[in-house]
């Protein structure tokens, strides 16, 4: 029971972001305490993503390899996890708060009997018991909530950025290969098929201009993408995003949605367009350069937290923007 | 196929969208301070959605669970006037913030006492701690399957159909009942509930169940508190915003349009 254990997790065959800054936060933890800090990569076939996540100073990368772990079958990741967990007994185990990891943490930690908690942007060890300290975002991020939990392992997971991403390191990590106890029987939910959908990734924009629960008719999107159209002209990549509001409503589909329980992005500019600010969106977009908020309510907190502000009806202001811009 | 029996877990949360300035933390106590009438967490009444439109199409009973240590039955009778049948209060003064696994326990302890059930439907997380949780453990103490993120929730030919968001879109997966299902905003906002419906609701008198540790018949030793070491307020967010004015639309469009121009 020496080991701060993470999760590998891959993104289009490559070790995600995430990931890189899970091995610096683990490494950390491991230096902090005098524990060692391993990783595991779960998968059909994992030998060359195990090769790149040992490049990093971990001491050992788990490579656990069968053939129901081929895809994201939830069933089977957290029976292979439980049985590696049973078999090197880790001391703190972290994963990042990400699609896998919201999905596998909570039902392993429930195997173990002991209490994770979800989304942390730091970690401590406490030196007086060993247990972790964890800070995690309450309230949308009204407040910050430091707690602490009972048993081994330790299960959390950390939030994007987080951590500084971790850098190569000269040494390579020792593999060792493992094939896990799973059985068809351990699979309760069948996948049928993945529909695959035009995604767009709003991290990737310079500028995000999103609507919210102020945006009046769905069509009214039009003008927001009209300005888009005119802006990317000369500013790069412009995406359309919105609040969590517009999607309840079915207007977009979650993967326009910025906030706490969609994107967190940091465009160069944000330009928010009948959103008031609540606090579960502000923290998906506060790290923009500019802020530029359009409301027709003069008291709303979006302009508290923006560059610039416009008091006025979207529906007149746009259209004459979207004029201006393309003179 | 049998009417489904449908149990839908909600929480009642202070406003999770009231503006931050009425939000205070208070250090001391460890507390937050919401300043904004309490709601039904808003992930939890698109699971009610997903559930009045189960029985839409096949029948059955919806059953509403909520959890706290007091429950405003005002807020909680707004998922009978939307469509749901019954509606249980689990009270306890024990039950003040309790660990996300002990929520899960007195949830499990309330669902065998009800008995028969085929479906769980609950917010894939609650909108104070955003813990994500409890639905998911929950599955695992029943021995049930359990699909998080649902889009979509069908019943048929005995199991459970759902479109579930998955990062490159949508996974569609089937499961035996019972089931837990953890629902998504995709799914819809709960429908509208017409005012004379909802005070007519409120004024009909009816009985409410009430469960609490005695009638569940709980284990104390089960029945964690959060252990909260330190509360404190986010970093301030807050910045000098210049607002741009003029005598007309485009007035302002043309300030508006010399400062993106600026940006680049």
């Amino acid at each position: 029971m020496s080991e701060v254990l993470l999760l590998v997790e891959a993104k289009d065959g490559a070790l995600d972001k995430k990931t890189l800054e899970l091995i610096r936060g683990a490494s950390d933890l491991a230096g902090e305490s005098g524990l060692e800090a391993s990783a595991i990569v779960a998968g059909q076939e994992t030998s060359a993503l195990a090769d790149s996540a040992a490049s990093y100073g971990l001491k050992k990368i788990y490579r656990l390899e069968h053939p129901l772990l081929e895809g994201f079958k939830p069933d089977a990741w957290v029976g292979a996890l439980e049985w590696l967990c049973r078999q090197i007994s880790p001391k703190i185990f972290i994963l990042s708060h990400s699609f896998v990891g919201k999905e596998v943490a909570p039902r392993l930690a429930c195997r173990f009997g002991v209490e994770l908690t979800t989304d942390c942007i730091n970690l401590k060890i406490d030196p007086q018991d060993g247990l972790l300290i964890r800070s995690k975002p309450i309230y949308g991020g009204n407040a910050i909530a430091v707690v602490k939990c009972e048993g081994t392992p330790q299960i959390v997971t950390v939030r994007k950025n987080a951590f500084e991403p971790a850098e190569e390191a000269a040494t390579k990590s020792e593999i060792e290969q493992m094939v896990p106890g799973l059985d068809e029987s351990m699979l309760r939910v069948r996948s049928l098929k993945t529909v695959e959908e035009e995604i767009v990734e709003l991290d990737k924009a310079s500028i995000v201009i999103s609507g919210g629960r102020g945006i009046a008719e769905k069509e009214d999107f039009e003008l927001l993408k009209a300005l888009a159209t005119a802006m990317s002209k000369s500013h790069g990549n412009v995406m359309i995003g919105c609040s969590r509001p517009v999607v309840d409503r079915c207007w977009m589909s979650s993967d326009h949605q910025v906030g706490l329980t969609g994107s967190m992005i940091a465009p160069d500019a944000y330009i928010a367009v009948g959103i008031s600010g609540a606090i579960q969106h502000l923290v998906g977009m506060i790290r923009s350069k500019k802020i530029v908020a359009i409301n027709t309510d003069a008291g709303c907190n979006m302009f508290k937290v923006s560059d610039y502000g416009v008091v006025a009806d979207y529906k007149e202001v746009l259209p004459a923007l979207v004029k201006k811009l393309e003179e | 196929m049998k009417e489904p029996k449908i149990i839908v877990f909600a929480k009642q949360i202070p406003d999770p969208e009231a503006p931050f300035s009425n939000v205070t933390v208070d250090v001391e106590k460890k507390e937050v301070v919401v300043d904004a009438p309490d709601v039904i967490s808003p992930y939890d009444e698109n699971a009610l959605e997903a559930a009045i439109r189960i029985k839409e199409e096949l029948g059955g009973k919806i059953t509403v669970l909520s959890m706290a240590r007091k429950v405003s039955d005002t807020v909680l009778r707004k998922t009978l006037a939307a469509g749901a049948d019954a509606l249980i209060l689990l009270e306890d003064p024990a039950f003040e913030r309790l660990q996300s696994r002990s929520i899960a326990y007195v949830l499990s302890q309330a669902i065998k006492k009800i008995g028969e059930y085929d479906l769980i439907l609950t917010g894939r997380q609650a909108g104070d701690w955003d813990s994500g949780q409890v639905g998911l453990i929950l599955g695992e103490m029943l021995g049930i399957p359990s699909v998080s993120l649902a889009r979509s929730v069908k019943v048929q030919d005995g199991g459970v159909l759902v479109e579930k968001t998955v990062p490159v879109g949508y996974e569609v997966v089937e499961a035996g009942l019972p089931a837990v299902v953890t629902v998504s905003n995709e799914v819809g906002e709960l429908r509208y509930v017409a005012r004379t419906k909802m005070l007519a609701l409120l004024r009909r008198p009816m009985v409410i169940p009430k469960w609490g540790s005695k009638e569940l018949g709980l284990d104390a030793e089960m029945l964690k508190p959060v252990h909260l070491v330190e509360l404190s307020p986010p970093a301030d967010m807050k910045r000098e915003c210049v607002f741009i004015e003029g005598a007309s639309p485009e007035e302002t469009a043309g300030k508006l349009a010399s400062l993106f121009k600026e940006m680049r």
